[in-house]
């Protein structure tokens, strides 16, 4: 019981610390979510209910994805306009090839992400080869993007998807059995728990520091219990989504990319400076290139999740609305806009901050002006709070 | 037949613009020597360790390394042939730890994925030879004081076991005890084999360690100087372009070319 007092208090104290230092991580994030949740449960007790949570849980999938493209864009220090445009225009050549052209679903589905694979490339030639600035190039492609998915729409301008098509499952899709939810929710923890423990005892083999066994049971702990909550409550509504464990997937998977890869180290460093990269013999064009390619790769699958939610696509798929909210996610949930910090999970959680105000302000009937002006208000809170941070971390730094 | 030389510098020209960096610069460095460049701001010093290193190629000249002729148009081509430098503004990336600016490029994996264990040991480890204390090996390197940052920029270049080791200025940041013990580490390196450009504006420490001096002036070579035997009003006189004393042992590199 000491032990894990001890391990409490020093949490507490490493978490100021970082705070302090201009590091404030995830922690500011979990907390607006938490106070977000709590305003809404008190003016309206539907908000905490599990329909509404696992409506929430799917509905940040398809921003969410567009979302971690983002992040990779904005860890090299650039910024990606054209995502929301990308996204409408490859949910658009789905939708038409499928169901106007009867193409198979499947070969419709990859032609739709190669596209934004291919938009993402040439945007990422134009900027890392040729050297225009990404602001300009990407603005481009908000435009021109947006006009080839209205070309392509033809005079119809709206398509239907099939709700049993396989399109229509991704965001369609629950897993009715219990065990589903609980299952992901045990591996999850066991999966964090193991991590540490194997970084704890190599780490102890060679003599280093290591986190004391009790701060390894409160991690685990921790995440055990977000995650064995949010199964409870999904399991009390339909069960486990799929776009949900798919989103999971993803930010997980490509969390271990960029953490736990070289190339990952590779668009970590681009964000430190591009030159300093290229001074230790790091392909700079290519990393960027490929950046920019997965934010357009990462556009279009998004484009297939929201296209899903409402199975349809239409003239206003692919919005600016939709632009501004997935790079305010990734600001609100901690990536920083001046690159070189940030993870994929920033995506998750910053997605799960607007959904969250657009949830609650629907439940309660508020119009959508005042939803635009208080999302703005937490765009520009998250900002401010990069900035304050980067400039501690300055003025702690070269002293 | 004699063994040649490490690295071969042959009419080396590199210009900006309109303004000619560096013209007709020769130079050569042996294994197991150590040879200071020197020269006044602007001579074209760093201008040339970039040259070396592959960051900013040279528009002309040849490149030799134990006697073939090289490419050395990209860092990583430099980095193959063993080539590791400090640079003067070190060179680092603000946002990486320690232990991800010492192996940036050259990461080791285990099961495909960063072994960081691995990594932080053999970083504690090599700190730990170089006497070098760093508070915290995963501390971001802007967080760290300026001795520290060249510290670490230092350790970065002998990470990869180098055979040519280019020093742009390594110790303007550090004090006093630290030089002397980062010079003690060069002549280390030096008795194992390695080769060493050493760029400094210290008389002293260039006298300590150096076995030859080569002297940049308005980018062109004037003068190679044996250390042991050269005044050192010589090499100042040849630093700042006064034509030298008759008698001196200087050796144009006119002269060198009539040599072979």
């Amino acid at each position: 019981m000491n032990g894990l007092r001890r391990a409490l208090r020093s949490g507490t104290e490493a978490a100021g610390r970082r705070l302090r230092g201009g590091e404030p991580g995830v922690l500011p994030v979990v907390v607006g979510v938490l106070v977000i949740w709590s305003v809404f449960q008190i003016l309206n007790g539907n908000f905490l209910a599990p329909r509404n949570l696992s409506n929430l849980s799917v509905d940040i999938v398809g921003a969410g994805m567009i979302a971690v493209g983002v992040v990779f864009v904005l860890l090299i220090g650039e910024i990606d306009l054209s995502v929301g445009s990308v996204s409408g225009l490859a949910a658009a050549l789905f939708a038409v090839l499928n169901v106007q052209h009867g193409m198979a679903e499947w070969l419709a589905v990859v032609i739709a992400v190669l596209s934004g694979a291919a938009v993402g490339s040439l945007h990422g030639f134009l900027i890392a080869r040729v050297g225009a600035p990404a602001f300009v190039v990407t603005l481009a492609g908000l435009l021109g993007w947006n006009g080839l998915m209205l070309y392509v729409l033809g005079a119809g301008g709206t398509v239907n998807l099939d709700e049993d098509s396989l399109i229509g499952k991704l965001t369609g899709h629950y897993f009715h059995e219990v065990a589903a939810a609980y299952g992901l929710a045990a591996a999850g923890s066991v999966l964090c728990f193991l991590v540490y423990y194997r970084d704890r005892r190599r780490r102890r083999a060679a003599g280093m520091s290591h986190r004391p066994l009790a701060e390894i049971a409160v991690r685990t702990g921790a995440v055990a219990l977000v995650a064995f909550s949010a199964a409870h409550v999904l399991n009390r509504f339909q069960g486990l989504p799929l776009a949900l464990l798919a989103f999971l997937l993803v930010v997980g998977g490509l969390d271990l990319v960029l953490r736990r890869t070289r190339y990952g180290r590779k668009v970590y460093a681009l964000g430190g400076g591009g030159e300093p990269a290229r001074r230790a013999g790091i392909d700079v064009v290519r990393v960027r290139v490929s950046v920019f390619m997965l934010s357009g790769t990462m556009a279009a699958v998004g484009g297939l999740f929201l296209a899903s939610r409402i199975t349809s696509v239409s003239q206003t798929s692919g919005s600016s609305l939709l632009l501004m909210n997935v790079i305010a996610a990734a600001v609100i949930g901690g990536t920083s806009l001046f690159g070189g910090r940030g993870t994929t999970w920033s995506a998750l959680l910053g997605m799960l901050v607007i959904q969250s105000i657009a949830s609650g302000m629907s439940l309660l009937g508020i119009q959508s002006a005042v939803q635009f002006m208080i999302t703005g208000g937490v765009l520009l809170a998250a900002v401010v709070i990069d900035t304050v941070a980067r400039r501690t971390r300055r003025e702690h730094g070269r002293a | 037949m004699p063994v040649p030389p490490l690295l071969a510098l042959r009419g080396i020209r590199k210009r900006f613009g309109a303004v000619e960096a560096l013209a007709d610069v020769e130079l050569e460095i042996r294994a197991g020597e150590i040879v200071a460049l020197m020269g006044d701001n602007g001579a074209g010093k760093s201008t040339l360790v970039k040259v070396i290193a592959g960051v900013s190629p040279a528009d002309e000249g040849v490149v030799r390394w134990e006697g073939r002729t090289v490419r050395v148009r990209r860092p990583h081509e430099a980095h193959a042939l063993g080539i590791a430098t400090v640079f003067q503004d070190l060179a680092l990336c603000d946002n990486l730890d320690v232990v991800g600016n010492l192996f940036l490029g050259r990461e080791l994996r285990r099961a495909g994925l960063l072994d960081e264990v691995e990594m932080e040991r053999r970083t504690r480890d090599l700190l730990g030879s170089l006497a070098i204390h760093v508070p915290d090996l995963r501390a971001r390197v802007a967080t760290l004081s300026g001795g520290q940052r060249q510290t670490v920029a230092i350790s970065r270049s002998l990470v990869g076991e180098p055979r040519l080791l280019l020093l742009d200025e390594p110790t303007a940041a550090l004090g006093v005890q630290q030089t002397s013990r980062f010079l003690d580490l060069v002549e280390m390196l030096r008795d194992r084999g390695v080769g060493v450009l050493l760029i400094s504006q210290n008389m002293g420490d260039i006298k300590a360690v150096a076995d030859r001096v080569a002297v940049l002036h308005l980018g062109r070579n004037n003068g190679f100087f044996d250390v042991s035997t050269a005044s050192q009003e010589q090499i100042i006189s040849s630093i700042t372009g006064v034509t030298s004393p008759p008698g001196a042992t200087r050796r144009t590199a006119h002269a060198r070319r009539g040599e072979r």
